[in-house]
């Protein structure tokens, strides 16, 4: 890591040495967030391909990208919410009150079921304007914020639907219409040589390039960095610090949004106690792809590959016939090993000379 | 002796415009009286020093200047236009750029990033407008450059420049962005003596480079190596304004180290001994 260079080299054109060239690259690869989940990523996949028979097969991939997908695609924003300094506890819940909003709409005002996916989004989205507004305008910090959020989608979740339904279930929207074009777009299988893949593996994916395209491409990506690297610096020199942090909150709210509606399209049904606890899930998939907890470094690619290893730890678990009671053990030990290696990075990011 | 605020600054040269001119500014929070009757002006290709102990008023004057606090009495004018600035934004658009001790960059962001954060340049149309990385990178290095600084990698986080370097680049930054004034609070203070000249250089270079340099700080051998006005606090008022040459180093030292209350100490110490 040379800085200054009092090397007596004038030339004002820049890499005139292509040696300096290599270096340079080779450093910026080894400097990328996502490079100690990739590495975690394939040391699990050839630990459950040696103690799993099954777990190499087609159609064991495509299990093992449905369980990352539905985690990766809640994961990315969250990851996004991270490296811009905050967290969102709200996340999990958000997903169930999405679906719960969606179904009830629809079936209330028997409308066609494109419009409480509609409405639906807006709403969730709203949620997400609401949590960001809160932190924004107050001095709190997120972590409290969102589990206040927390709390009361969790409540609103089971006292509407009951106040509504009467159960704490939803009623079945399966025969009305639109409900198959949207199952299409939000929980039907595409198959691939024989092998059958969920769509929500696309959604995921997609999510991924927009989310790096916008924070390695774009003005907004550079402000997410920089509110959660420096938020004081940021606003010094004039980076809308408060309109980013909504942004990224409105960016989890899409997530639920989309989590939400596949859960509702494929079960046809919504639980309205669910999703408690998954908002953790979000978070760790985040810094086990090298989010740094404190904000300010951190990929989207990284989070997709956090989730994977999710997906192929729990996935993995269950075809090496081991008892699923370990998966959190895994968990525990891919989590720990993830934070020591993003701690190492920060204090050599940070270290003076 | 305690004021000779009999000011020689402005004799200097009466002709010309200052950038920008305090002229017996005051700002209260409250009850309390943070600065009165400060007087300062910043020409373009000077260094105007502002110097003061802790609670002087030093950073009430910046974030003035800055517009990040509104002055309750007084006036203040930009380029001879009396004004007042309502945001940062305001003042970096009418060219005042400040750069801070502790919060001039983002420490885990890549150089080239820092260098534009908040004024990115882009390209293409509507949905894929973007970044323009490679002129964003060839521009921070080429300007760093001229600054002095040959960074052989400006993807390197610059929280792994030293502090007198990211204060550089901060500099470098705002002469890049067009600022007319630069305003510097305590550049110097959290460095060592190698580490403060190499700043010093760059504080020079942004005054040869045409601007007017407003450049705070507790330190008078700093100050008197740079500066051309000097302009001294004490307890929320002015206690002092100097031209270079109607101050010497010795008599700059003893005003900013307490005058005649440092030789009362000497006594009080003395006889306690």
């Amino acid at each position: 890591m040379s800085t200054t260079a009092p090397a007596p080299t004038p030339s004002p054109g820049e890499r005139t040495d292509e040696r300096l060239l290599k270096t340079s690259s080779l450093r910026r690869l080894l400097n990328r967030p996502e490079l100690g989940s990739v590495v975690g990523a394939i040391a699990v996949f050839v630990f459950f391909a040696v103690f799993a028979d099954s777990f190499v097969r087609a159609s064991s991939l495509s299990t093992v990208l449905y369980a990352a997908s539905t985690i990766g695609i809640m994961a990315v924003p969250v990851a996004l919410l991270m490296i811009g300094g905050e967290f969102d506890l709200s996340a999990g819940v958000m997903v169930t009150s999405s679906a719960l909003v969606s179904s009830m709409f629809s079936y209330q005002m028997t409308a066609n079921v494109w419009v409480g996916v509609l409405v639906s989004l807006i709403v969730t989205l709203a949620i997400g304007v609401f949590n960001g507004v809160m932190l924004t305008r107050t001095d709190p910090p997120s972590f409290i914020i969102t589990l206040g959020t927390f709390l009361m989608l969790t409540g609103m979740n089971l006292g509407f639907t009951k106040l509504i339904s009467g159960t704490v279930s939803t009623k079945s929207i399966s025969d009305m219409e639109g409900f198959s074009s949207a199952k299409d777009v939000f929980a039907s299988t595409i198959t691939v040589g024989g092998v059958g893949f969920k769509i929500t593996i696309v959604w995921w994916l997609a999510l991924v390039a927009v989310a790096t395209w916008i924070l390695l491409r774009t003005r907004v990506g550079n402000w997410i960095y920089a509110v959660g690297g420096g938020e004081e610096a940021a606003r010094a020199v004039g980076v809308p610090v408060d309109k980013t942090k909504i942004g990224l909150y409105m960016g989890v709210a899409f997530g639920a949004w989309i989590s939400g509606q596949h859960l509702l399209f494929s079960f046809d049904v919504v639980q309205s106690g669910e999703g408690v606890g998954n908002e953790l899930i979000y978070i760790i998939a985040a810094v086990i792809g090298g989010c740094l907890i404190t904000g300010g470094y951190g990929s989207a690619v990284g989070a997709a590959v956090g989730a994977l290893i999710f997906g192929m730890v729990s996935k993995g678990i269950v075809f090496a016939e081991w008892n699923p009671d370990w998966f959190k053990f895994f968990l525990g030990v891919m989590l720990l090993l993830a934070t020591l290696l993003n701690h190492w990075v920060r204090k050599r990011a940070e270290a003076t000379k | 002796m305690t004021t000779d605020a009999n000011t020689t600054a402005g004799r200097a040269a009466p002709e010309r415009t200052a950038l920008v001119e305090l002229d017996d500014v005051s700002k209260y929070y409250g009850n309390i009286r943070a600065l009165e009757g400060v007087s300062l002006e910043v020409h373009a290709g000077e260094i105007t020093c502002v110097l003061g102990d802790n609670g002087a008023g030093k950073s009430t004057l910046i974030k003035i200047i800055a517009g990040r606090h509104q002055h309750d009495a007084g006036t203040l004018r930009i380029e001879g236009e009396e004004t007042r600035l309502g945001s940062p934004r305001e003042a970096l658009d009418r060219g005042i750029a400040t750069v801070y001790q502790d919060l001039a960059v983002v420490p885990l962001m890549p150089v080239w990033r820092n260098f534009f954060l908040g004024s990115e340049p882009r390209k293409g149309v509507a949905p894929f407008r973007r970044l323009d990385v490679e002129h964003m990178r060839r521009t921070t290095h080429a300007e760093l450059l001229r600054m002095g600084i040959d960074l052989r990698d400006v993807d390197q986080p610059i929280g792994t420049l030293s502090g007198g370097e990211r204060q550089c680049v901060a500099i470098a930054r705002a002469v890049h962005f067009g600022a007319k004034v630069l305003v510097l609070d305590e550049p110097t203070a959290a460095l060592g003596v190698k580490q403060s000249g190499v700043v010093l250089k760059y504080v020079a270079a942004a005054r040869d480079a045409g601007l007017g340099v407003v450049l705070i700080t507790h330190n008078p051998h700093h100050a008197y190596l740079v500066g051309d006005r000097f302009v001294l606090l004490k307890r929320g008022t002015m206690s002092g304004s100097h031209t270079r040459d109607g101050i010497t180093l010795d008599e700059l030292t003893r005003q900013m180290a307490g005058g005649s209350e440092l030789d009362d100490l000497r006594h009080e110490l003395e006889r306690g001994a």
